[in-house]
């Protein structure tokens, strides 16, 4: 008998156990889908679409991420999140130029230290609430607070008088004023010609004080208390499984808007998202298994694109044989880049002859690497036979004929995407030199502190560009930045660069850049090996849709045809 | 009884505390931390988050603040999930995984014990060499072999299942299936010999001579002897289960507690790492209980003590 009880009783417990699971569940999603009001602040939020319907496109451009808090955020995905519910004062367009946002109109002052910004008319938040300067100079101030330690504070804002003292804890310092509430001004304390892109940033984004005050961190969590200004606002998070934007009413451009909803589906596993694509459940796919690709070759529906970003290769300059520029420039040029991109990277790399690649901008005007090294490649991509006899001769007048005294050079990489087949290529490569060469494999968050601290030989490395000035790149390599992995030091670079930071002719800037670049080429600083694309799958039914050289997709006036 | 629960909770918070303790200065002794990135961000900001987060205290100071705080239920803050705290990380999503995980052991139960019986009462004969074979196949198959052949068939080329989410009956098929099968296969082999066993006792005999029939002496007398292996292996089991899985979860784009596991240690969210550990020890911990207690009501010459 007593058996018997006990049976029936944990059935029952399990069912219960179930039911509570799956009723707590309903309750959640009622709850987000009927959300009208904002119960910590108190106001009007637009009804959400899912009751009426609508345009709903779903799109998988990465996993959860781990912020969506402007001031917070660092990675790529979550950056093209908050570019679709938040808007800048400026915004860079499908052109990659920069073009008005929140602000219709800007000018700077003739020594190139005052920026000031005129807003549109009837700004509004995504709870109907009015949008003022105020609340840039609020959002800018909370980027610099060290409470909130924002990853791209100096980034975006280094160069803004007070900086250090805000840093410091002294937030009312930095220079941001809102003389009234249509006109915000900013003060720099060295002149800085791209701060149009910075201002592009999405790190600058307005948030909004009553929120952020009433709820804290946990702000940017939840929807009911996610306001923001964009073309979209979020509407539900799932944390691992979606987030859903929907069509903010009171953006000012919302007329041009065309989608009702923006679902982003949270995934990590490239082989889900595929399937997903392939049921046609995702419109647009990031994450497509590399063992695909071959398959996909020529697919209309698979795109390849530029971003601004480099796949190098550090040396560990400090260390011998590193500290011989021949020796670098060997092992650069015994690298056969067309077969590294074409082949082993699939053709989704493309081989780099030069530090930067296509999408950066020249403040002179046009792409920077068209007028880099006259219009040449620095690096032949397409003759590596007489780049490998010139690598030989190289070492030879190094005094190391045919790789003879060089020690076992060890290279140092994580294990995800292409870098071990690279790492394996680069043993092989580096061995017609007469180089041995130990892969030294890592896991990623031991690597990264391991590369910094600068206990490795050879190392993997990559930089994705934040805006399109080439700046942000060569930054790097200054003698005392703090992603210098690769402990790069010359005279003639550094004061290359800081020529560029002053200079206010674009062509002089211009000039200065170039001279950067054709110098760190020439000491073979760092060894470019290919420049970073995005690819992805896309229906054609979406259309108005564009992909940046930033790495971000833009949906924010896409439709889709039936 | 009264002493035996005392003792069990004493010893469960002991258990518990030597997980924390191991985990905790484990965690902090692997290289790396929570705020690098390939890009560094700027040494003040650097210094303000761990400032932020008490990581610029000595590891001793931090382990007593920590210890202090858990006990009073305050398992702090996500450090990369900025905003979410690590108890409404666990609190969201371990009930997504508990669903698919329990209902993954209901399958695995009601399918594997029965088969593990009919194969054991037909030794020797085909039925039994066909059970065997699922049982070795769900052992030796990887569950991310299954979830992408199940992905593959019945996601993309029938369309019969969705491949995401989890909001219909039709969700929870693929998941479960790929979470049931290995336990499922585990408890049948477990199911098969421990019968075996018992079916070769002389009382079993003596019920067969004396005229019992085969279904009364099989489900009075002999399961419930032969099911204990199964129970020892049902509680461990089942802590795991509904704690969800790293694989399924990734690959059906499930929002729950599995992935966390992993993701906390390879992104070195400390306080993550030592909530969801903590929480596992807890679940299994509990889970060994409710085993002995199941024990003694199978069996009862088992005792407690």
């Amino acid at each position: 008998m007593k058996k018997r009880f006990l049976a029936v009783m944990m059935a029952v417990s399990m069912v219960a156990g179930l039911a509570a699971c799956g009723s707590s569940n309903n309750t959640t999603t009622k709850e987000e889908g009927t959300t009208s009001t904002d119960s910590t602040t108190g106001t009007e939020k637009p009804a959400d679409s899912t009751t009426t319907g609508g345009k709903e496109l779903a799109v998988q451009i990465g996993p959860n991420p781990e912020t969506i808090d402007p001031a917070l955020n660092s990675a790529v995905d979550g950056g093209n999140m908050i570019l679709h519910s938040f808007e800048c004062l400026l915004v860079v367009d499908q052109d990659g130029k920069i073009a008005p946002g929140q602000a219709e109109t800007w000018e700077t002052s003739e020594d190139g230290l005052t920026w000031t910004f005129h807003l549109r008319d009837g700004l509004k938040w995504s709870d109907g609430s009015d949008l003022t300067a105020n609340d840039f100079v609020y959002s800018w101030k909370r980027v610099c607070d060290p409470l909130v330690a924002a990853p791209y504070a100096e980034t975006v804002l280094g160069m803004v008088k007070g900086y250090e003292e805000a840093v410091g804890g002294n937030l009312d310092a930095l220079a941001v004023s809102a003389p009234d509430d249509k006109t915000f001004v900013v003060e720099l304390s060295a002149p800085c010609t791209f701060f149009d892109s910075l201002a592009a940033f999405a790190t600058l984004s307005p948030v909004q004080q009553a929120t952020i005050e009433a709820n804290g961190d946990a702000w940017a969590t939840a929807p009911e208390t996610y306001v923001s200004n964009g073309p979209f606002y979020v509407s539900e998070w799932v944390a691992g499984s979606h987030i859903k934007m929907s069509k903010n009413p009171n953006y000012w451009n919302a007329d041009a808007v065309k989608l009702d909803a923006l679902k982003f589906v949270l995934m990590e596993d490239s082989n889900a998202a595929y399937s997903a694509y392939q049921t046609g459940e995702v419109s647009l796919i990031k994450d497509v298994p590399t063992e695909e690709i071959p398959s996909l070759a020529g697919n209309e529906e698979f795109h390849v694109e530029p971003i601004i970003g480099t796949y190098y290769v550090s040396l560990n300059i400090e260390k011998a044989p590193f500290d011989n520029a021949n020796v670098r420039k060997a092992l650069s040029l015994a690298i056969d880049r067309e077969y590294v991109a074409g082949t082993l990277m699939q053709g989704t790399y493309t081989p780099a002859g030069n530090l930067f690649g296509p999408g950066w901008s020249d403040p002179a005007g046009g792409d920077f690497k068209e007028n880099a090294n006259g219009g040449k490649e620095y690096i032949d991509t397409t003759n590596f036979e007489a780049d490998l006899e010139q690598a030989k001769q190289l070492l030879a007048d190094a005094g190391y004929p045919n790789g003879e005294g060089l020690p076992t050079i060890s290279y140092s990489t994580n294990d995800t995407a292409y870098h071990k087949v690279v790492a394996e290529y680069l043993q092989q490569a580096w061995a017609e030199l007469g180089v041995n060469l130990e892969v030294n494999i890592l896991e990623w968050s031991s690597f990264t502190p391991t590369r910094r601290n600068g206990d490795y030989e050879a190392a993997r490395n990559g930089w994705v560009g934040d805006y399109s000035d080439p700046s942000n790149m060569l930054d790097v390599f200054y003698s005392s930045n703090g992603n210098n992995d690769g402990n790069y030091v010359s005279a003639e670079f550094d004061a290359a660069l800081d020529k560029a930071r002053t200079a206010l002719d674009p062509a002089e800037r211009s000039a200065a850049l170039h001279t950067a670049e054709d110098t760190i080429m020439n000491d073979a600083g760092c060894i470019p090996i290919a420049f970073y694309n995005d690819f992805w799958l896309q229906s054609p039914k979406i259309t108005g849709m564009w992909h940046s050289a930033y790495g971000y997709w833009h949906f924010n006036y896409a439709d889709i045809t039936e | 009884m009264t002493k035996y629960v005392i003792k069990r909770i004493f010893m469960a918070l002991v258990t518990i505390w030597a997980v924390a303790t191991i985990t905790f200065f484990l965690m902090n002794m692997v290289p790396g931390g929570p705020f690098l990135s390939e890009k560094a961000i700027s040494p003040q900001a650097q210094a303000a988050l761990e400032a932020k987060y008490g990581l610029d205290k000595p590891l001793y100071e931090q382990y007593v603040t920590y210890l202090k705080d858990a006990s009073h239920g305050d398992f702090g803050d996500s450090l990369k999930q900025r905003g979410r705290s690590v108890m409404g990380i666990i609190l969201t999503k371990f009930p997504v995984s508990a669903r698919v995980g329990g209902v993954a052991i209901l399958v695995s139960l009601c399918i594997g014990i029965p088969l593990g019986c009919i194969a054991a009462l037909n030794r020797g004969k085909v039925l039994d060499n066909l059970i065997s074979v699922i049982a070795t196949g769900g052992i030796a198959i990887p569950s991310f072999v299954i979830c992408t052949l199940l992905m593959y068939f019945f996601g993309v080329r029938l369309k019969v299942f969705p491949t995401f989410g989890l909001s219909s009956w039709k969700h929870y098929v693929m998941p479960v299936i790929s979470l049931s099968l290995y336990p499922m296969a585990y408890i049948m082999r477990l199911m098969r010999s421990a019968m075996l066993d018992v079916l070769g006792q002389d009382y079993m005999r003596t019920a067969r001579a004396k005229g019992v029939n085969q279904f009364k002496s099989v489900f009075k007398h002999a399961l419930r002897n032969a099911i204990l292996p199964v129970i020892t292996y049902v509680g461990p089991m089942t802590a795991y289960t509904l704690v969800g899985s790293f694989i399924v979860e990734k690959i059906f784009t499930i929002p729950g507690l599995g992935s966390e596991f992993i993701g906390s240690i390879t992104s070195r969210d400390y306080t993550l790492i030592m909530g969801t550990t903590i929480f596992l020890a807890t679940i299994m911990v509990i889970m060994n209980v409710i085993v002995d207690i199941i024990y003694k009501l199978v069996d009862p010459r088992i005792k407690l003590n």
